[in-house]
């Protein structure tokens, strides 16, 4: 389904520094359904390959395919086409500060052109699910780190999207918080989404016990089925 | 599509409300944008008012010989009055003449005495109006070429030739400098409204491009702006209106004083539905077009 072909990302200078690699020649395949994990130390890699697939960014050489189509082809007015397809938890959140959670978590949908009552079902059932229910009016100022990344995952599962991007979706959480997420990411999988996980967190690795992909300055070192966080 | 036209327009109501130090300086700076260019309209109708004072002023006399009969004048005086460039010929008698002349100069007691040792040494006279100050050549050389012509004494365009076209000229500068003038103070006025909506719309960049990375169309995450703006642009049109009703309805009575018959605030009254329309469609169409345009880098990540 997702396909990285001999991809390479070279950040230019800037004004002092030197070039940076970020990727190097790595090339894998995610199948459909499948739950992979990448992972690596930070500064390998993993978030710049995550962009890569998303269209934030483009390679400096190689192609990267979802379904068979170059994302790189694509033109920026129909990137969204490519993204409503994919459910993306940011590292940062990224959440609309000038949006309530609700707002926040909505706005996928509504993008989308999903009916109001449609819309506010969903709503309910995501907040549940990330046990935000009592903070649906408050702004991602007035929330905690742990509770905006909780709002981040609950905007990303909304749509029900055929990939889930998870880049280091537990960062900061507890460890019963990261527990909870990670068995709700198994959940999504289970009922049928490819899963991408990028962390660093060597327990969620060895709790899940799926395919991992290990990344070090930017080159892939180790593809395994059933993979362990080996450092 | 009529659902997402309502999400949009929410939105930018939402924006709105929510960035309210934002959206007083965007409205702020468009009010000064706005009232510039309804200052613009207004200095119009002053200096047309002026204009139009200047010119009404400006005649041309011809003098008869004191032997002509009042019958002949009073033909001339059709005649002229069938040339299409005349406004008006206004017929001076000499006892008329004489009427005026003492009526301004009774207090005077040596011209009164000498005027009543010489009778009356005043001539007949024809005061003829042009439409414009370049149009009085063609009344002169019409009175030059006439069969009337050895019944004038004199015709008084050449001693006030210059002032004639001094004014003629001053009107037409006065006109050119206006609309250069205006065409700047305009131009810097949109400049600034552009940039201050550019700043705000940079402020959002981070937002503009989450919305992409989620998968917005472009017209999702331009709409709301484009609202924003427009409301923006319509609330500055109406507080102007207001500011500019408040203020010449204290004002006009003053200004008449300086220009006598001038009533700018019926002037303004007058013409407020034209510039109610100019007011919303500078304040929206500033606000739509510089949204546009500010936020089209941001939507290519």
């Amino acid at each position: 389904m997702i396909q990285f072909q001999n991809i390479t990302k070279i950040y230019p200078p800037h004004s002092f520094g030197e070039t940076t690699i970020a990727i190097e020649d790595v090339s894998f395949k995610v199948n459909k359904k499948e739950f992979v994990s990448i992972v690596g130390r930070s500064g390998a890699g993993k978030t710049t390959l995550l962009k890569l697939l998303l269209a934030e960014e483009k390679p400096t050489k190689g192609r990267v395919f979802f379904d068979s189509q170059d994302v790189h082809k694509i033109k920026p007015a129909d990137f969204f086409k490519l993204r409503r397809r994919i459910g993306t938890i940011f590292q940062d959140y990224k959440l609309f500060p000038s949006k309530t959670t609700c707002e926040n978590i909505a706005y996928v949908m509504e993008v989308m052109g999903a009916s109001e009552e449609e819309i506010s079902r969903n709503v309910q059932e995501v907040l549940e699910i990330v046990g935000l229910t009592s903070r649906a009016y408050n702004f991602p100022e007035e929330l905690s780190g742990g509770e905006r990344q909780r709002v981040a995952i609950a905007r990303a599962l909304i749509h029900r999207p055929e990939v889930i991007l998870a880049d280091e979706p537990t960062g900061n959480l507890d460890p019963y918080n990261t527990l909870d997420i990670i068995r709700l990411l198994l959940k999504i999988h289970e009922l049928g989404a490819t899963v991408i996980l990028a962390t660093h967190d060597k327990q969620i690795i060895n709790i899940l016990g799926k395919r991992v992909i290990t990344l070090e300055q930017g080159r892939i070192i180790r593809d395994e089925e059933r993979g362990r966080f080996i450092f | 599509m009529l659902i997402s036209l309502k999400r949009i327009i929410r939105s930018g109501w939402l924006n709105f409300s929510r960035n309210k130090g934002l959206s007083l300086a965007t409205i702020f700076i468009m009010v000064m944008t706005i009232s510039l260019v309804t200052s613009l309209f207004l200095f119009r109708d002053i200096s047309q008012f002026l204009i139009s004072s200047l010119q009404e002023k400006v005649d041309i006399s011809v003098y008869f010989k004191a032997a002509t009969q009042e019958e002949d004048i009073l033909q001339l005086r059709e005649e002229i009055d069938k040339i299409p460039e005349v406004k008006n010929v206004e017929y001076v008698s000499r006892e008329t003449a004489l009427e005026r002349f003492i009526q301004r100069y009774k207090d005077n007691q040596v011209i009164m005495e000498s005027l009543a040792e010489v009778g009356n040494p005043l001539l007949a006279s024809l005061n003829i109006k042009a439409w414009e100050a370049s149009q009085y050549i063609t009344v002169t050389n019409f009175l030059e070429t006439s069969s009337y012509k050895n019944l004038i004494d004199k015709v008084d365009y050449y001693q006030r030739k210059p002032v004639i076209e001094r004014i003629f000229s001053i009107t037409s500068t006065i006109n050119k400098t206006g609309i250069g003038f205006s065409l700047i103070l305009a131009i810097v006025a949109i400049l600034v409204a552009f940039n201050t909506i550019r700043l705000a719309i940079y402020n959002s960049k981070e937002e503009i491009s989450v919305m992409r990375l989620v998968g917005a169309s472009n017209w999702f995450i331009r709409g709301p702006f484009l609202v924003q703006g427009a409301i923006s642009g319509f609330a500055a049109a109406l507080i102007t209106l207001l500011i500019f009703t408040g203020a010449l309805f204290f004002l006009s009575p003053k200004l008449e004083i300086l220009l006598p018959g001038f009533n700018i605030f019926n002037s303004f009254i007058g013409s407020l539905g034209l510039l109610f329309l100019i007011q919303i469609f500078t304040g929206v169409g500033l606000g739509v077009v510089s949204s546009i345009i500010a936020i089209r880098k941001y939507l290519e990540v």
